[in-house]
């Protein structure tokens, strides 16, 4: 699939131009300057990518230390370790922190640094709106904690039911603080969401059809259209809210013909989706390990890929079964009931698919893998609780009740951590070109796996007995001592499993064994590149002919030439069957995605103090948005590509 | 369900006809979902363990797969049905009811109005609650401030209170006993110490404490309780507080006119007691921090007064 050069004066790489003189002459091209202005510059994505995934972890370790805060205070009845005031700004910001800092933005960083290399291109769309994603990101998350720290955490749980988070009952700028914290990570979540969106559609390596996308990728890809379908849902109830709490409108306000339950609905269209946000995409992480280490392709290739956007579907059909107990007519609740009970039906499919891939397969039990089998294990009991829960009957007992805590913590710690915990083993060598340890990975991974259970199995009980969530304490006497010292043991030895996880990152980083290109012996476009890869990714553009490449040509992948090497070029292709198209030019480094970061902040930071802070905010923001996008003299002629 | 379910606070409990019905549905669900589990953790064990023979069986287990989605589909259209058939059950069980009560939430305490076509019958009292035994009683649901959510495990699922709106809980307790109940939706800072006492006793004891409630307050019994009185409606107290027969007649804090008779003092924050009596009037923000009770300063002897007489308010 060699393209015919089209006779210009420019540098391109070809057969004749291959190995080591590409290499540094694309080197040249795609490197950034050395630096902290070249560090604040980058668009490269795996830079990015890395920075995003370090950053959500320390989250991790913040949201993980108030969890052991919350079980330590939970251990004994009548605590008095921490007080209610406190406890309610810890609770909260756990769940803030875990949902908005760190399991959204996790899995999209991995995708920033993944898709491009599975799909073999040389950066992610929109490179710079990139950069500029993870500095929003970044200071929504500092903004939270930094409030935190100086006892203005939000009290108001993540949720924030109003009118409880309403300008008469939460009075001070904590909630104003959680809301304009969920702006920040909202802006940087449909920032990546449109950036994978154009990547995958358009710049996936020539004959990487849709029906030829790895699994990761499909799933990258239903996600990222239903964060843009759903996140505008809660940017627009933030804001209402702001504006109910800092102008003084009534959305929310009964007393004033506003509504309290239209923020449930927002909220929950929204957080609904939210959780398969999070859980698709780990889903996507189980197919590829499943695959490489069952030593075969998917079984049900399709059926998985049904499955993903059947979830992507019925995820926004489900909102109200946050709502059952609010008193909602009967017969919308039995479409509710109906519904959430559906999207068991895509979630079987994928299961069934591992396990018989498995079952096919020839497997390898390396730690990758073994979270795979933990994650089953464990998953498969949270979408059972979850079964339960989508009856309203079961559900008016359960809802609020410890035992919906169980049941989330097993889907999105057991269904979405677990998974990212294997990814992260199974990619280490692509982000620092070496591989964890496997035996300190084994001790992490049954640690957690134990730890995690005896933490949150007991949780189903308590739930069962009576005791509601968020509470900051609990009587004697009413049989909940014993389970929650033993969910506290457990939380304590998870959290130990975690701490040997990066303990184990940290020192492999530095000293594990060096990997080559593919260590795993996967068959995906992502082990073609180096490890790590190189600042543009693959010398040449692989050509794909099939859903596992680099097992059909063990020898040389096919790859296509005459991309510019002097400058950042790449290749768009067709939506559905990835035929080469154009070559586009991907956006040089620049300090503008940072410069704007910085003026947005401003903004929004001071707009929690006045709404002035809007009007007068918008100047720098236009003016660093007005150097980002200022016109370049484009010297080079456009030129039709390649047949 | 095991015995070890069961308190005082829990839904395992089925000592009411709507958390019996809704035991039944949970013992359906637990089943099938144990099923459903052990099938799918078997087949990953096979497909661990089993020794592996050269050739591909992909075809079969695609097959498989197809049959799999059948019959996931169709548990889970009959747990659906069984939802509704259940749901429909509890629609009905609540169509006669024979007692009709008014619970207003507020924070962080209960505030509960017996209804009655004779406005000499109604009555209010606080975070307690007593039904007769095998009468269906029929709640209505509101909140002075934030959402709160009405929960008694024991005799039925929970209902939110939304400030604004009205919502409606029905409930036939079948079994005598005390019950714990406590707010389930987060409600602020003392949502931990929201708790609602419910006494499900026979017709004839219900009758009885019917008829006590009615009465207005008793009279002081000795000197101490009359100087206590007088504090009481003099004071600031009596701004919030109402002790039927007397001057006291605030609308915005607990009723105390039977104030002793009750299990517990502020939402089941302290055990009902004359030292905790004491201890509450003493710091009321000390074991509920951030409750509108204001301290009100009392030197030891009026202190020993008002205890004195809140205690003989039975």
């Amino acid at each position: 699939m060699s393209a015919k050069m089209s006779p210009s004066d420019h540098l391109r790489d070809g057969p004749d131009f291959t190995g080591e003189p590409l290499h540094e002459a694309l080197c040249k091209t795609w490197s950034r300057e050395p630096g902290l202005w070249g560090w604040l510059s980058t668009t490269d994505h795996k830079e990015v990518g890395r920075r995003y995934i370090v950053t959500a972890f320390v989250f991790l370790i913040l949201g993980g230390i108030l969890a052991l805060l919350i079980r330590a205070q939970l251990a004994t009845p009548e605590s008095g370790l921490i007080d209610p005031d406190r406890y309610n700004q810890i609770f909260t910001m756990h769940g803030t922190t875990m949902m908005f800092l760190f399991a959204v933005p996790v899995m999209d960083a991995m995708a920033v640094f993944l898709i491009p290399l599975m799909l073999g291109t040389r950066n992610i769309a929109f490179p710079r709106l990139n950069a500029f994603s993870y500095f929003v990101y970044l200071a929504g998350g500092i903004l939270l904690w930094v409030a935190f720290v100086l006892n203005v955490g939000p009290d108001a749980g993540w949720f924030s039911y109003v009118p409880l988070a309403g300008p008469e009952f939460s009075p001070g700028k904590r909630v104003d603080v959680w809301a304009q914290m969920v702006t920040f990570t909202e802006i940087a979540a449909l920032a990546v969401a449109v950036e994978i969106t154009a990547t995958i559609l358009k710049q996936r390596a020539p004959g990487m059809t849709l029906a030829r996308m790895p699994l990761f990728v499909w799933a990258m890809l239903v996600v990222s259209l239903m964060v843009i379908f759903s996140m505008p849902a809660v940017t627009l109830a933030s804001g209402m809210l702001l504006s109910d709490r800092l102008v003084g409108t009534h959305f929310f306000n009964s007393f004033e013909y506003g509504d309290s339950l239209l923020w449930q609905h927002l909220f929950w269209f929204f957080g609904h989706p939210e959780v398969y946000i999070i859980f698709l995409p780990a889903t996507g992480f189980v197919s590829e390990i499943v695959q490489t280490f069952s030593r075969r392709s998917i079984i049900g290739y399709s059926a998985v890929v049904l499955a993903l956007v059947g979830t992507g579907l019925l995820a926004f059909g489900l909102w109200v079964h946050h709502m059952f107990a609010t008193g909602l007519p009967r017969l919308g609740y039995a479409f509710y009931t109906a519904a959430s009970m559906a999207v068991s039906i895509p979630a079987g499919i994928q299961i069934f698919c591992w396990i018989a891939t498995i079952w096919d397969g020839r497997p390898r039990f390396q730690v990758p893998m073994l979270w795979v089998i933990g994650f089953i294990i464990t998953f498969v009991i949270g979408g059972l609780t979850g079964v339960m829960l989508a009856s309203v009957p079961l559900d008016l007992q359960l809802h609020d009740t410890f035992f919906v805590v169980a049941h989330f913590h097993y889907v999105l710690i057991g269904g979405a951590v677990f998974p990212l915990l294997g990814a992260i083993t199974y990619w280490f060598p692509k982000f620092t070109g070496r591989l964890m340890s496997e035996g300190t990975g084994k001790l992490s991974f049954w640690l957690a796996f134990i730890g995690f259970q005896v933490a949150f199995f007991p949780m189903h009980f308590l739930g069962i007995m009576g005791m509601p969530r968020r509470v900051y304490t609990y009587q004697e006497g009413l049989g909940w001592d014993t389970l929650n010292l033993v969910s506290t043991i457990g939380a304590f030895a998870f959290a130990l499993a975690l701490v040997i996880f990066l303990g184990n990152a940290l020192v492999s980083m530095r000293s594990g064994r060096e990997a080559d290109a593919n260590p795993w012996g996967a068959s995906g476009l992502e082990w073609a590149a180096a490890s790590p890869p190189a600042p543009y990714n693959h010398a040449h553009i692989p050509a794909v002919d099939s859903r596992t490449p680099l097992w059909d040509h063990e020898e040389a992948l096919p790859v296509m030439h005459g991309l510019r090497v002097e400058e950042r070029e790449l290749v768009v292709t067709t939506v559905i069957e990835a035929k080469p198209d154009l070559r586009d030019p991907s956006a040089e480094p620049t300090i503008w995605p940072f410069v704007s970061s910085l003026a947005v902040t401003a903004m929004f930071v001071s707009s929690i103090f006045t709404p002035w802070a809007v009007v007068v905010g918008a100047i720098p923001v236009a003016a660093a948005l007005t150097a980002w996008f200022w016109p370049k003299d484009n010297k080079v002629t456009p030129e039709p590509v390649i047949e | 369900m095991s015995a070890f379910l069961d308190t005082i606070q829990s839904a395992a409990g089925n000592d009411g006809q709507q958390s019996a019905l809704v035991s039944g549905l949970f013992s359906i669900f637990l089943i099938v979902t144990a099923i459903v589990y052990v099938a799918v953790i078997l087949f990953l064990l096979w497909a661990v363990f089993r020794r592996r023979r050269g050739e591909s069986r992909e075809g079969a287990l695609r097959s498989i797969l197809v049959g799999w989605v059948g019959v996931t589909a169709m548990i889970l259209a009959g747990l659906t049905i069984a939802t509704w058939l259940y749901d429909r059950e509890l629609a009905f069980a609540a169509n006669t009811p024979a007692l009709e009560i008014e619970i207003t939430a507020n924070q962080w305490w209960w505030d509960v109005r017996y209804a009655d076509d004779e406005a000499s019958d109604i009555f209010r009292t606080a975070n307690e609650l007593h039904l007769p035994v095998g009468v269906p009683a029929h709640i209505t649901l509101r909140s002075n401030d934030v959402i709160h959510s009405f929960w008694v495990p024991n005799l039925a699922g929970k209902q939110d209170m939304i400030p604004g709106r009205e919502n409606d809980i029905s409930i036939t307790p079948l079994r005598e006993g005390v019950y714990r109940s406590q707010c389930a939706e987060f409600c602020g800072l003392q949502h931990a110490r929201m708790a609602l006492d419910v006494t499900v006793e026979s017709r004839q004891a219900f009758a009885a404490w019917r008829a006590a409630q009615l009465r207005p307050a008793a009279a002081p019994p000795n000197r101490l309780a009359q100087l206590g009185q007088a504090i009481v409606t003099g004071r600031q107290c009596s701004s919030c507080h109402t002790v039927a027969g007397t001057s006291a007649s605030g609308q915005v804090a607990p009723d105390l006119t039977h104030f002793a008779s009750r299990r517990t003092i502020a939402a089941g924050t302290l055990m009902m007691n004359r030292a905790n009596i004491a201890a509450w009037i003493a710091d009321p923000q000390a074991p509920k921090p951030g409750n509108n009770m204001p301290k009100v300063t009392l030197n030891a002897e009026e202190l020993r007064a008002v205890t004195a007489y809140l205690e003989s308010l039975r």
